[in-house]
């Protein structure tokens, strides 16, 4: 999502995208004319009159799970936000949670009182 | 691709408050103009919206947040096309 009208993404989309993405991009490209949606989510910078980079992750509940927001000088890293989506899955799935820098597979924890004090010994990365 | 039947000012709805955020007064301000609250947080309900879209294979449409309730959605803004995001 950009203040980008609809037209302007589907020049971007023909243009360039689907020389890099084989098809192009597979998602709606939404354009937040004005920056109200920018606004509400906390990512429109009104001096420029754009969105910054906001991203979100919303659970099959419709609650967000996580949002980071980056100044536009840097760009993202997908391989963290796709650890993210699998880690918030896996919680869903099982009730564990996970520890930092977890990857699919690793080590997860249970909470309660029998893991106080214990972290040390169920998680060595 | 369909033919796209589509004018250039077709406003979609924009942010869709809740009820009980749409219904709160602006403290202190007489303008008319929606409250630009922020209202994403962390472990609250996503604030749904309407936005106009270009879909790949489909055309224009409007996109509202809740056609994918459901789902795991991830929603990312950039600040322009033609940027690296």
């Amino acid at each position: 999502m950009s203040t980008d009208s609809r037209f302007v993404h589907k020049m971007w989309q023909e243009q360039e995208l689907s020389k890099m993405v084989k098809g192009g991009v597979p998602f709606p490209m939404l354009s937040d004319a004005g920056g109200q949606i920018g606004q509400i989510y906390g990512v429109y910078d009104e001096a420029a009159g754009v969105d910054i980079r906001g991203r979100f992750i919303i659970d099959p509940d419709f609650v967000i799970r996580a949002m980071e927001s980056l100044t536009p000088e840097v760009g993202r890293n997908p391989d963290e936000l796709i650890r993210q989506v699998k880690a918030f899955q896996h919680v869903r799935a099982t009730g564990e949670v996970t520890p930092s820098g977890w990857q699919p597979g690793q080590v997860t924890l249970k909470p309660g009182p029998a893991l106080v004090g214990k972290v040390w010994e169920a998680w060595k990365p | 691709m369909p033919e796209m039947k589509e004018g250039c000012v077709k406003p979609a709805r924009g942010p869709i408050l809740p009820a009980s955020q749409a219904a709160a007064p602006a403290t202190g301000t007489t303008t008319s103009q929606e409250v630009k609250r922020v209202l994403a947080r962390v472990g609250k309900e996503a604030i749904d919206f309407e936005a106009n879209a270009f879909v790949e294979g489909v055309g224009f449409k409007p996109v509202k947040l809740s056609d994918y309730k459901g789902k795991w959605i991830v929603l990312c803004f950039y600040p322009g096309d033609f940027t690296f995001v």
